[in-house]
């Protein structure tokens, strides 16, 4: 058996990987994305530093503090929001001019950090006593590191859904399966092949794409690389066999690609890969729980971003898992190879 | 060997086969012959375990034929892709690698005369080189069946004569075959027995030669239309047929003395024995190619 799956997958992986043109595009397209997630990105940083000043009464506006050069003073009401843009460093210093004075520092921020010095050393010029010292902790969340794992996912799906799907159907059109099937290769074989083929592929594919990407951009990476790459491997068989289902019996590649158009796109637009589905309507956070893509997307975040371990995205990878093994057995099933 | 018994198969709107029977005995070259839609492909996928008949029962060696009879069976199909991106050599290790006996891949490059090719991308061949690599792979389970689906539609004529030898060799290593093929000639020279399907149903089976004996005389007498001579009288069995007279008759002396007598020109007159073309024809009313 296993002998049978071997010479079906070694004679997959050599039409992938002559596929000059085929390869190219493979590794072109996830690289090309990451250069344009690099310009996008790839704003200098700001060289002024952004202290926030509660109140908007005119004593504080004329205090002799906010002429400091290089701090750019933004007026702000709310304390409570304000004290937040601190600890995602969204502000480097927040000040508050009316009651103790006092100011908050984010203890990470290395910006907040020279932004208080030079604070500081206004204070010390002219001799006033400086406010008193409030810190706060956070990590700076930006677009890039949400967006990140939401890209490597995406790539991930389409190379996996197409990888198998169209392949599949063109066998089938072409005549290669009815030519297999006068063989006694099974068709369990035959797609356990072409799904071990596919995950080869696809994994290392997006290894190079993290590669890339952690080349050209600059990202949070704050859990292990073996959960991640755990994560995506759970995502990359789920998807793999959903697209063994859409293959399963089509017999034209532009009909396939269309069924593959028409999951893909729900599955891109509900599963938060490019904005947060937290204020989404319920009804679209239900469905959006339906999709691999999602529960694959909120495991790499977390992974990502927070630094969860294995435990903590152990529900995700079961799920993926679940519903990869339920895809599998229904795609075998529906099988037929004219 | 191989039995069929009563095969019907359906399709919407069309009965392709319609209850044909008959027995495929070891060793044999078997024919199936028929114009194009008379059913043979289907009849021939069925027996391969490819097409389920709509009724009827095959059995391969009185059972069933079921996965493990795969090993055993080699299929050469009409129009089938291989793999893309894969050579000569790469395909036949790969088929070879899914059964569980293999013929001696050297020896099989050898006898389809593959040596030149065996680097080559299989999508660069040439009809006929395509042809030698689909019939190695077929044979690339050592099979004691071989069905090979209009094995040299396509190819020309030279390509069709070297592949009538391959196949000849096969036969010298007792295997069986069973073959599709609407050139008469080719069932005439290769088939020890063959079947003549028309719209589904078996119109006459036996040996190429039989089949001729029963059906005609001895001889067919055939002359250009222009070359009769007009004071004879043309005789009622005579047919005409693309632009030439055709005589079946069993006393060809008589008539070519008549013929010379009448002061014929007789360059262009050919005394042949009757072939299968002739037989279908006879059968059929129709052409075997139209």
């Amino acid at each position: 058996m296993w002998r049978r799956i071997l010479a079906i997958l070694a004679a997959r992986n050599r039409e992938f990987y002559r596929d000059r043109a085929g390869l190219g595009w493979n590794i072109a397209m996830p690289v090309l994305m990451v250069f344009g997630f690099a310009f996008i990105f790839s704003g200098e940083p700001d060289a002024q530093f952004k202290v926030g000043v509660l109140g908007t009464d005119p004593a504080v506006a004329s205090s002799p503090m906010l002429t400091i050069d290089h701090i750019d003073f933004i007026q702000l009401d709310d304390k409570a929001a304000a004290i937040a843009k601190v600890e995602r460093h969204q502000i480097d210093l927040l000040l508050d001019l009316r009651g103790g004075p006092d100011y908050w520092v984010n203890t990470h921020s290395p910006k907040g950090d020279l932004a208080e010095r030079l604070l500081l050393g206004a204070y010390a010029s002219m001799d006033a006593t400086p406010p008193r010292r409030r810190t706060v902790t956070g990590e700076a969340l930006r677009y890039v590191d949400w967006v990140l794992p939401g890209v490597l996912a995406m790539n991930l799906m389409f190379s996996s859904l197409w990888g198998v799907g169209w392949v599949i159907v063109r066998y089938r059109k072409n005549g290669v399966l009815r030519r297999l099937q006068a063989t006694p290769l099974s068709a369990v074989e035959f797609l356990a092949a072409q799904v071990l083929s596919r995950l080869g592929v696809v994994l290392a594919a997006s290894v190079a794409v993290y590669i890339g990407a952690d080349l050209l951009l600059d990202f949070v990476m704050r859990g292990s690389y073996l959960t991640l790459f755990l994560v995506y491997t759970a995502g990359a068989l789920c998807l793999i066999s959903l697209g063994l289902i859409v293959a399963a019996r089509l017999r034209t590649e532009e009909l396939a690609d269309g069924v593959l158009n028409l999951m893909v796109w729900p599955m891109l637009l509900l599963s938060g890969v490019w904005f947060s589905m937290e204020g989404a309507s319920p009804a679209a956070q239900t469905l959006s729980q339906f999709s691999p893509l999602t529960h694959l997307v909120d495991a790499a975040r977390q992974v990502m971003i927070d630094g969860a371990g294995i435990i903590d995205v152990l529900p995700q990878i079961a799920l993926l898992t679940g519903f990869s093994v339920l895809l599998l057995t229904i795609a075998a099933r529906l099988f037929r190879w004219d | 060997m191989l039995r069929a018994i009563n095969l019907v198969k359906d399709f919407p709107g069309l009965r392709a086969v319609d209850g044909i029977s008959f027995e495929v005995r070891e060793g044999q070259c078997f024919g199936l012959l028929g114009p194009n839609g008379a059913g043979k492909t289907t009849t021939l996928e069925m027996l391969e375990g490819i097409t389920q008949p709509t009724s009827g029962q095959i059995l391969y060696r009185g059972h069933p034929p079921d996965r493990r009879s795969r090993h055993e069976i080699g299929i050469q199909f009409q129009s089938t892709a291989l793999q893309d991106f894969q050579t000569v050599r790469e395909s036949m290790d790969m088929f070879a690698a899914l059964f569980r006996h293999t013929a001696d891949l050297d020896s099989l490059v050898n006898l389809c005369n593959l040596h030149d090719i065996l680097d080559r991308d299989t999508r660069r061949l040439s009809g006929g080189q395509r042809q030698r690599l689909l019939l190695a792979i077929a044979l690339v389970n050592n099979p004691s069946l071989v069905f090979l689906d209009e094995p040299t539609t396509g190819l020309d004529p030279q390509s069709r004569r070297n592949f009538w030898h391959l196949i000849e060799d096969i036969r010298a290593r007792g295997k069986t075959l069973v073959l599709t093929t609407h050139y008469m000639e080719e069932a005439q020279h290769l088939c020890d027995e063959i079947l003549i399907i028309d719209h589904g149903r078996i119109i006459a089976q036996g040996s190429p030669e039989a089949l001729v004996r029963k059906q005609f005389p001895a001889s067919v007498v055939r002359l250009p239309a222009d070359a009769w001579p007009e004071n004879l009288p043309m005789p009622e069995d005579a047919s005409v047929r693309n632009g030439r007279i055709e005589l079946f008759t069993e006393a060809v002396p008589r008539l070519l003395q008549q013929l010379t007598h009448a002061g014929a020109d007789l360059h262009a007159l050919k005394v042949e024995t009757p072939n299968l073309e002739d037989l279908f024809l006879k059968l059929t009313g129709h052409d075997l190619r139209s």
